[in-house]
């Protein structure tokens, strides 16, 4: 040992003090360093959502200075307007309609992606556009895909023959007064609905699909060799497997949906005749831009019942993926 | 055999056809934007003019127009601006928080990382309304700060989580050996931990300058000076006026807003599916 | 150099008592070996010597200081993990100098140490390589010139060379010891492979449910265990036990031999039904049952293969073990009695 035992090695200098005593105490260090996230959250989502229940029993306006307690009083009145029971009616309409199309678009999607073949990341890539780009921006090429007079749309209904004379002949399409998209109640619903759907099945498919690559193909090949066709792997084996996941991709789907107010905003403003306003985009319109504050909070406040359900849901299955 | 073959091929067939169907749905909004930021406005606007043709030369006024008289550039800058703070900011809680929960705080810890996973459930929707106040108290609105405050609130959350499952994949043994070397906790964190999750620090710097970039309600709330606005607000407010639409100018900005920072994220993506599903997929 | 000590160490983590009141003591610049199967506590004790855990109770004692509260780098030891735990974002250079870094050796000298640590393992022309280009040995040298390059009080090494395959395993321990020896550190070394720690310790601590059941030199502890989990641990195949009235009886399968091999005197003769024989090569292994007292208990004979006698299945011979080596244990505690005539 008598080679390099010098003199650099001394005892290491381990600074006695309460910071340094601080850096190897597990607890109190996990506290500290958890402390700020958990403070700032406190700060910045759990005092502004009791504001917000606050507010819906006050009678507060943005240029108020004093408030006064009214109770349940704003609950009381908004529900008794046609327009709140309208935007509850449509919330319910776009968030089941836009997911049961985004669930079966998906997992359609996702049983084709998984497949290997060539050129599947810029496929990939052009399938999730919709999702990674700014949803306010997207909605815009909606909007011009979907204008009264240029809707490129209209020009295919009109112009292409082979489209227009079937739908001519079955009487949806008169080619003298085309669509009005965004115009017509029901059609408004419809284009949001699509542009909806569009938004969020990029997301569905990429979840199912991390599912569908996490069954092991033993399974696969199992069920090959015990003889199941095509359906009967589908139906038993497949969307068993991935039912877990499924949910997942569903409440996110519910979530997004319920509280989503930005393609609303950006191509119809709740019209035609409030036919597309639902809760959250009212809760804007009255809160914000009509300056009731307190209305618009309690309006608000109608979506949080179902964010509980999701997030009751929601702990099941992360209980569940633990336990695995 | 044959049989099998024609089946092979039709199946094939069908499979493109599907896929090119999706693709045709989900990517035509951009591929239209591309179009038509190069397009004429006499051309644009009649509408006996084919839309898939240029029925006119292409032209780069529609640019022109967008980067010098309109505030697009002014938009992308505040973008930018808020985007990189919030990004500071949220590196700065999150990454401690994450590293917190995965190794310091036990079972509360677990508890902990679900409750402040399901504080990303909670939508602006809800807060917009109690945090316009806030804002208001503090002296912020109609300022970015504004935004540089609230926007952690949503990129917080989520990275807290995501990082918390990076660093649990990393082995104990490199942190403990870390100790034994010399180093307290929190050198062993700051020394092997940080350096060896560079990976994933930076999935989460890209994921939280693209929640900043979509971002639409809060600033919508909150900011009313046209110059102040971010992109995703500044182009559906302020490029759309009445029934005025420079559709060449505001395809430009979607296309240019978008579609660059959606390949970036495409890199990241399965990292972040993987926070989305809890675990649930293995 | 410095002698470790654990007073009354005990660990429990909720009901399970990973280490339950243990007293143990190196000498200086002894190879101590901590033996036991998976689960005995040996790993939560070094890890507790390490201050990578806090005893439930306890003192832990490193060069008459008592370390308790002292984090892992102020205790002056250097440990090497079963996965090697190398730094797989730095080059084997910056892997070796990280302890220096965190003593704030200057560069210069920085660099003449890992020269000098690494060349004690022949991995010089490794230095610029990351962790993830090296071969099993090789990362294990790393691991080791790791430890080393701050010369600390002692070495603690868990189970390192358990990632090895069975060639270089061999190879290892000699270096290992040849090194050990060159460098005089006191040396804890946890293990659950008895031809380890048999081979490389000065002394054996063996344990079992969180507690040393034995300590003593490798011979002493094959040759006199302490009780019967220790007479069952080492050896294979293990010590015969088999249960007399008041006492069990063990004796190793290399003693138990036909009668007429033996020449010393005297004798205890069994009469032994042999059922099957296994021919490993350099020996024989007779499975067989005893006969009364015995009856119908079982024993395992290893006969050296030059011993050329031929023995059949289903037949009954007379075996013998001299008295010397028959040992007595407690049928209630297990533990060691004194002779006694059978």
């Amino acid at each position: 040992m008598a080679v390099v035992k010098d003199t650099a090695v001394a005892a290491p200098a381990v600074r006695a003090g309460r910071l340094s005593r601080l850096l190897d105490d597990e607890t109190r260090l996990g506290r500290l360093m958890l402390a700020p996230a958990i403070l700032y959250i406190a700060l910045l989502v759990g005092l502004p959502f009791f504001l917000a229940l606050y507010f819906s029993l006050t009678d507060i306006t943005v240029g108020s200075r004093t408030l006064h307690f009214v109770g349940l009083k704003k609950f009381h009145e908004v529900i008794h307007t046609p327009t709140f029971k309208l935007a509850l009616k449509n919330t319910f309409i776009f968030a089941f309609v836009s997911q049961l199309l985004v669930l079966i678009l998906a997992k359609i999607l996702a049983l084709a992606l998984v497949k290997d073949f060539r050129g599947k990341w810029f496929v990939r890539l052009l399938i999730l556009l919709p999702w990674v780009a700014p949803i306010s921006l997207g909605s815009i090429g909606w909007l011009w895909i979907l204008d009264s007079i240029y809707s490129v749309v209209n020009w295919v209904l009109v112009h292409w023959r082979f489209v227009r004379e079937p739908l001519r002949l079955l009487g949806i399409l008169d080619p003298r007064m085309p669509p009005m998209w965004l115009g017509q109640p029901e059609l408004a619903m419809a284009s949001i609905i699509t542009v909806h759907v569009w938004r969020l099945l990029p997301l569905a498919t990429v979840i199912l699909l991390a599912g569908l690559t996490s069954i092991p193909k033993d399974i696969h090949d199992a069920a090959a060799v015990d003889g199941a066709g095509f359906w009967r792997h589908l139906f038993e084996i497949t969307i068993p497997l991935v039912a877990p996941i499924m949910i997942v991709a569903v409440l996110f789907g519910f979530i997004f949906a319920f509280t989503d107010m930005i393609v609303i905003y950006v191509l119809t403003r709740g019209g035609p005749y409030n036919s597309t306003q639902v809760l959250a985009s009212l809760a804007f319109f009255t809160g914000i831009d009509g300056g009731d504050l307190a209305e618009g909070a309690a309006i608000s406040l109608f979506l949080f019942p179902l964010l509980v359900a999701a997030a009751f849901i929601f702990l099941r299955i992360a209980r569940r993926a633990e336990v695995t | 055999m044959r049989r099998g073959s024609v089946r092979a091929l039709l199946g094939g067939g069908a499979h493109f056809g599907l896929l090119a169907a999706f693709v045709a749905f989900t990517a035509f909004p951009f591929y239209w934007m591309l179009v038509t930021m190069f397009k004429e406005t006499s051309d644009l606007l009649n509408p006996n003019n084919n839309p898939f043709l240029f029925n006119q030369p292409p032209t780069l006024e529609h640019l022109r127009v967008l980067f010098g008289e309109t505030l697009f550039g002014q938009w992308l800058l505040n973008t930018a601006f808020v985007g990189v703070l919030v990004v500071a900011i949220t590196l700065l809680l999150a990454v401690p928080a994450g590293y917190s929960l995965a190794r310091l705080t036990g079972r509360l810890g677990e508890q902990l990382g679900i409750a402040i996973f399901l504080t990303y459930l909670v939508p602006p929707t809800i807060l917009f309304i109690p945090l316009s106040r806030v804002v208001a108290t503090l002296g912020l609105q109609d300022s970015l700060w504004s935004l540089v405050l609230v926007y952690p609130s949503f990129t917080v959350p989520f990275c807290t989580w995501l990082l918390m499952g990076f660093f649990k994949a990393i082995p104990r043994d490199l942190e403990e050996a870390a100790m034994i070397d010399g180093y307290s906790r929190f050198g062993a964190f700051a020394k092997v931990v940080i350096p060896i999750s560079v990976a994933g620090v930076l999935t989460v710097v890209i994921f939280s300058f693209t929640l900043v970039m979509q971002e639409f309600v809060y600033a919508l709330t909150f900011i009313t000076a046209a110059r102040r606005f971010t992109v995703s607000v500044g182009v559906p407010t302020f490029l759309v006026r009445g029934d005025v639409y420079f559709w060449g100018s505001l395809m430009g900005a979607c296309f240019i807003a978008s579609v660059p920072i959606a390949v970036l994220y495409n890199f990241f993506l399965d990292r972040f599916i993987s926070g989305f599903t809890v675990g649930a997929v293995k | 150099m410095a002698i470790v000590e654990a007073r009354n160490v005990k660990k429990y983590f909720g009901e399970v008592k990973a280490v339950d009141g243990v007293d143990l003591a190196t000498r200086e610049g002894e190879f101590l070996v901590l033996l036991g199967p998976s689960g005995c506590g040996k790993t939560t004790l070094l890890r507790m010597i390490a201050g990578l855990e806090k005893p439930t109770a306890g003192e832990i004692v490193i060069g008459g200081q008592v370390v308790n509260d002292l984090p892992p780098r102020a205790r002056r030891i250097a440990m090497v993990f079963q996965s090697y735990a190398l730094y797989p974002h730095m080059t084997v250079f910056r892997n070796i100098a990280f302890p220096l870094k965190a003593q704030g050796v200057p560069k210069a000298m920085r660099k003449d140490k890992v020269l000098w640590s690494a060349s004690m393992f022949g991995i010089t022309h490794l230095l610029q390589r990351k962790p993830r280009e090296l071969s099993g040995g090789e990362r294990q040298r790393v691991a080791l010139a790791r430890a080393l390059v701050r010369e600390p009080d002692v070495f603690l090494l868990d189970e390192p060379l358990s990632n090895l395959d069975a060639k270089l395993r061999n190879a290892a321990r000699d270096e290992l010891q040849q090194f050990q020896r060159r460098i005089g550190t006191t040396t804890i070394y946890v293990t659950h492979d008895q031809i380890e720690a048999m081979g490389l310790g000065d002394r054996i601590a063996v344990m079992n449910a969180g507690k040393v059941r034995q300590l003593g030199p490798p011979q002493e502890v094959y040759d006199e265990p302490a009780d019967t989990f220790v007479a069952a641990f080492l050896g294979s195949p293990p010590m015969n036990l088999v249960e007399g009235d008041a006492v069990i009886v063990g004796f190793r399968p290399e003693q138990f031999l036909p009668a007429e091999l033996h020449t010393a005197a005297p004798l205890v003769t069994f009469t032994f039904r042999l059922t099957r024989v296994e021919n490993l090569g350099a020996d024989r292994l007779l499975y067989g049952v005893l006969e009364a007292p015995f009856s119908g208990q079982r024993a395992i004979a290893k006969l050296p293969s030059t011993v050329t006698l031929s023995l059949q299945p289903g037949e009954k011979y007379p075996f013998a073990v001299p008295q010397q080596h028959l040992k007595f244990f407690d049928r209630t505690s297990g533990l060691r009695t004194a002779p006694r005539p059978l």
